[in-house]
């Protein structure tokens, strides 16, 4: 049997993939707190897994004419947050907000890592035969 | 790519670091006279929008930092009546620059507050970056 590491690594490399992707969207978010007229965004893990989880099918652009499908990420469409108090320059971000979603992700994003460190142990073991 | 969060982060330090700059134009500027209101010192902002690049690429959904340029403010510069300054006009008025200086002041935490919480987001970019180098060790 050989070493499959798409089915050995299981979810991880796509919901370390996601964290990556969200990291950027924040790490936006957050350079743009001053910018008028800007508006956060976010998007959600649980939409992007039950996008992954389903057979995954999208719609597909097979002549150029077709309307591209909205901003989609991972089959997760991009969000735009709904802040708790709204500037009047139109700037949708909350520094406080965006910065605990960062540390959040980054922190998820670690497990992830640790996850996948754990396969990849799992692997040497297993290959080593001790 | 990851390396894109050091893009988004550094554009936005950059955007803070010319605030930064012009607050310290504005205030060392503040008290600058001269015996005409065209000549006079204004009070300069910059301008930021947000730089979506390819709004229509479905990959790149995350915009940098813009600097779209540096206005003057309009506001009426002070006037004040001071005949024996050596830049007063006929009348005796010299005019002073519209800068508020507390204004500035305030300006300028919020700008070194913003570019911290970029050199966080980069510091925490780095060293994700560097755990993921060492996946699988």
């Amino acid at each position: 049997m050989a070493i499959n590491f798409d089915t050995a690594l299981g979810i991880e490399p796509k919901a370390l993939a996601f964290r990556e992707k969200r990291g950027e969207i924040l790490a936006a978010n957050l350079a743009n707190a001053d910018t008028p007229n800007f508006k956060a965004r976010d998007m959600d893990f649980k939409s992007v897994l039950k996008q992954s989880m389903a057979s995954g099918e999208s719609m597909e652009r097979t002549h150029a004419g077709h309307i591209a499908p909205q901003q989609q990420l991972f089959g997760a469409n991009l969000m735009y947050r709904n802040p708790n108090q709204v500037s009047l320059d139109g700037n949708t971000v909350e520094t406080q907000v965006e910065q605990a979603k960062y540390a959040e992700n980054a922190v998820q994003y670690q497990a992830s890592l640790q996850f996948i460190s754990g396969h990849f142990s799992e692997l040497m073991t297993s290959l080593r035969g001790q | 790519m990851a390396l894109r969060i050091f893009d988004i982060a550094g554009s936005g330090m950059n955007a803070q670091n010319l605030r930064l700059n012009l607050v310290a134009s504005n205030i060392s500027n503040a008290n600058s006279a001269a015996s005409s209101a065209a000549e006079v010192y204004k009070s300069r902002q910059p301008v930021f929008a947000a730089e979506l690049d390819k709004a229509m690429n479905t990959q790149n959904a995350t915009s940098k930092v813009n600097v779209l340029g540096v206005i003057e403010s309009q506001d009426a510069p002070v006037m004040e009546y001071a005949p024996h300054h050596p830049m007063a006009n006929s009348d005796g008025y010299i005019f002073k620059s519209n800068v508020n200086t507390v204004e500035e002041m305030a300006n300028m935490m919020s700008a070194s507050r913003s570019y911290q919480n970029n050199i966080e987001v980069l510091n925490t970019a780095k060293q994700m970056m560097l755990q993921t180098l060492k996946m699988g060790q």
